[in-house]
């Protein structure tokens, strides 16, 4: 499903990484580790399709079919939750999205804060609704970037059911502390 | 969905969030009114019509500009730049549906600014309100897609007047001739300003938020 | 399925091999377009020894337009084709017709001040054009040194730079239209309809400022990527 090689990035003159060889079968899981600042966040906005490699060769499924998310929820604060959701379904084309937005609010313990608007949330809940934003159209490929960072207690239990219902589906992870979803990777790649 | 829907998700948001904001808007009608009354103390004795009309001109740029200035502030802020760039619509659609929005509160603080200049200095003609409505096309137009440039760079506020007026020159050349009457070449220049900088911006507008 | 291949910024040639054949000639085209501006060109009647300021000042113009002209090119290039180095090319391209541009107005105007007294003339229908195209260019590199490099400053520069050359035929229109109504037009330039000896002192001047152009272009450009050549091997060093 993705697929690199000799994969390089740079920043004028700072070199974050190059020579990436990548391989992500479709069901594959690739867990990224490393400390902070070593070029993680890069790689994935990259793997993502939002950033473009300095170098090398990049083949990535079609835009429908990736969710992204990283350490910002990426949703409008002024809106509402249930607003959000139903503005990524509409662009997304969610089939019956009404429903579909109704059953990730109740999925994500947001039910009762559906309609209020966003800037009253906890960073938990906007992460929570971020996730959220994420699985609304079903995506075949999950690019996470330090997806428990951010996430309550609450929330990281719902993250790992998702990680859960959806294996067979293609993942990147990129996480710190790769203790929590070591087991599920079929390969890793340690940035310094 | 779409594209028409696509536009028209994105315009409704846009327009949503200005509604509950409330920020932009206010701010853009105060300022029209504050800069013509500026501008009375500012033209001397004996200036006439067409100095005026030439000055509501200089007002409506920097009021727009203004409006501009906020257009992409949100998705900036809030990171959401990204969430709708990897959405699968067509990104034009995103400035598509902007342009709408920053039109719609241009429109409104002009309802307002044309009437408080008819109040101020001169009368309105048909042709005055005409030159204002194909130049607002043309502004929005624009300055949306150099909205979404300036907010990209460092010094955000002061990149984009600098963007903007150059190109705004022909829009102002246009909008006086009409307004004082020159004839209606004036107002076919600025529909042929249109046509063409918002067939460029529409085509060119996924360059400018897209890396790869 | 979206594949992006991308190579290093440039393959490692710093193609002076060329410059100088191409200084060569500036150098050639620059003493015979003096020489003959100043002993084979007629003497004008109305305006004498200024009017051969019009021999720099034209072809200053137009070389100008040629470096939009040329950086536009290398924008498109750099957008549709995705070229590698175009973006580079196109900067530099800009910078160049800045720099003509800027000496457009200076020409332009020491020809006013000269025929007419004046420093500055709105009637002038190439210097107002200059001074937008001037204001433009300059909120480009505004733009650009507000931007961290990288693909998303090559594009956004790139599209800007569409945006210019589409400006100059729009501009010229509004300017031909704003003289109805800005004050009347008081000083007029008797255009010179050229004779011969004119006509051939004008070519090889313009020749010279675009061969003067060509020099000066690859000269930036492979300064250019020679620092970032350099760059790039003191960070693998590091």
């Amino acid at each position: 499903m993705i697929r690199a090689r000799n994969l390089a990035k740079r920043f004028g003159d700072k070199r974050v990484f190059d020579g990436l060889d990548i391989d992500v079968p479709q069901g594959g899981f690739l867990l990224v580790t490393g400390p902070n600042g070593s070029g993680k966040t890069t790689l994935l906005r990259i793997l993502a399709g939002l950033a473009a490699p300095t170098a090398g060769e990049l083949e990535l499924p079609e835009r429908r079919l990736i969710g992204f998310i990283a350490h910002d929820p990426l949703v409008y604060r002024e809106l509402t939750a249930r607003e959000n959701l139903t503005l990524f379904a509409r662009l997304y084309g969610v089939p019956r999205w009404s429903e579909r937005v109704a059953e990730l609010l109740e999925a994500f313990g947001l039910g009762a804060a559906a309609d209020a608007r966003v800037s009253t949330f906890s960073r938990g809940m906007q992460q929570r609704l971020g996730l959220a934003r994420v699985l609304l159209p079903s995506p075949e490929v999950l690019v996470l970037d330090e997806p428990y960072n951010a996430l309550d207690a609450e929330g990281s239990a719902v993250l790992d059911g998702v990680l859960d219902e959806f294996r067979g589906r293609t993942f990147v992870v990129a996480t710190h502390d790769p203790a929590r979803v070591e087991r599920r990777a079929t390969e890793s790649l340690a940035f310094a | 969905m779409s594209y028409v829907g696509d536009v028209a998700t994105l315009a409704r948001k846009d327009l949503l969030l200005e509604l509950r904001a409330k920020e932009t808007l206010p701010a853009m009608v105060i300022f029209v009114v504050a800069s013509l009354t500026i501008f009375h103390f500012a033209l001397p004795t004996g200036s006439g019509e067409v100095a005026a009309k030439g000055m509501l001109w200089v007002a409506l740029v920097f009021t727009a500009l203004l409006g501009l200035n906020r257009a992409f502030v949100a998705e900036r802020e809030q990171g959401v730049m990204d969430a709708l760039v990897l959405a699968p619509t067509d990104r034009s659609a995103i400035w598509a549906a902007k342009s709408i929005a920053v039109l719609a509160y241009l429109v409104a603080a002009e309802v307002v600014a044309l009437p408080a200049f008819a109040l101020f200095f001169s009368g309105l003609d048909g042709a005055t309100v005409a030159a204002v409505a194909l130049a607002d096309i043309g502004i929005c137009t624009v300055g949306t897609l150099l909205g979404a440039m300036a907010v990209a760079a460092r010094a955000r506020e002061l990149v984009l007047p600098l963007l903007f007026l150059p190109l705004a020159i022909p829009i102002v050349v246009g909008g006086v001739g009409a307004s004082v009457g020159e004839g209606p070449r004036f107002l076919l220049f600025l529909a042929l300003y249109d046509a063409i900088f918002a067939l460029v911006a529409w085509a060119s507008f996924e360059y400018v938020v897209v890396e790869t | 399925m979206s594949v992006v291949t991308r190579r290093p910024d440039y393959d490692g040639r710093v193609t002076a091999n060329r410059l100088p054949l191409i200084a060569g000639a500036t150098v050639a085209a620059m003493a015979a377009a003096i020489a003959l501006v100043f002993f084979y060109a007629p003497e004008d009647a109305d305006q004498g020894l200024s009017q051969r300021i019009f021999y720099f000042h034209v072809p200053l113009a137009l070389t100008a337009y040629a470096c939009f002209g040329w950086g536009a090119w290398k924008a498109l290039r750099h957008l549709w084709k995705r070229v590698d180095g175009a973006d580079l090319e196109s900067y530099v391209a800009i910078h160049q017709g800045v720099i003509f541009g800027a000496l457009t107005l200076l020409t332009g105007s020491i020809w006013a001040r000269i025929s007419w007294g004046v420093w500055w003339s709105w009637s002038e229908d190439q210097l107002v054009m200059f001074l937008v195209l001037f204001l433009f260019y300059c909120a480009y590199f505004m733009l650009r040194f507000s931007l961290d490099a990288g693909p998303a400053r090559a594009n956004i520069c790139a599209v800007y730079a569409l945006f210019g050359v589409v400006l100059i035929p729009i501009s010229f229109l509004a300017i031909r239209l704003s003289k109805q109504f800005i004050h009347p037009v008081v000083f007029t330039r008797a255009g010179p309809q050229m004779t011969d000896s004119q006509f051939v002192t004008f070519c090889v001047a313009l020749f010279a400022m675009l061969a003067l152009f060509a020099t000066l272009y690859s000269v930036e450009l492979a300064g250019k990527r020679l620092d970032a050549r350099l760059r790039e091997l003191r960070e693998l060093l590091a």
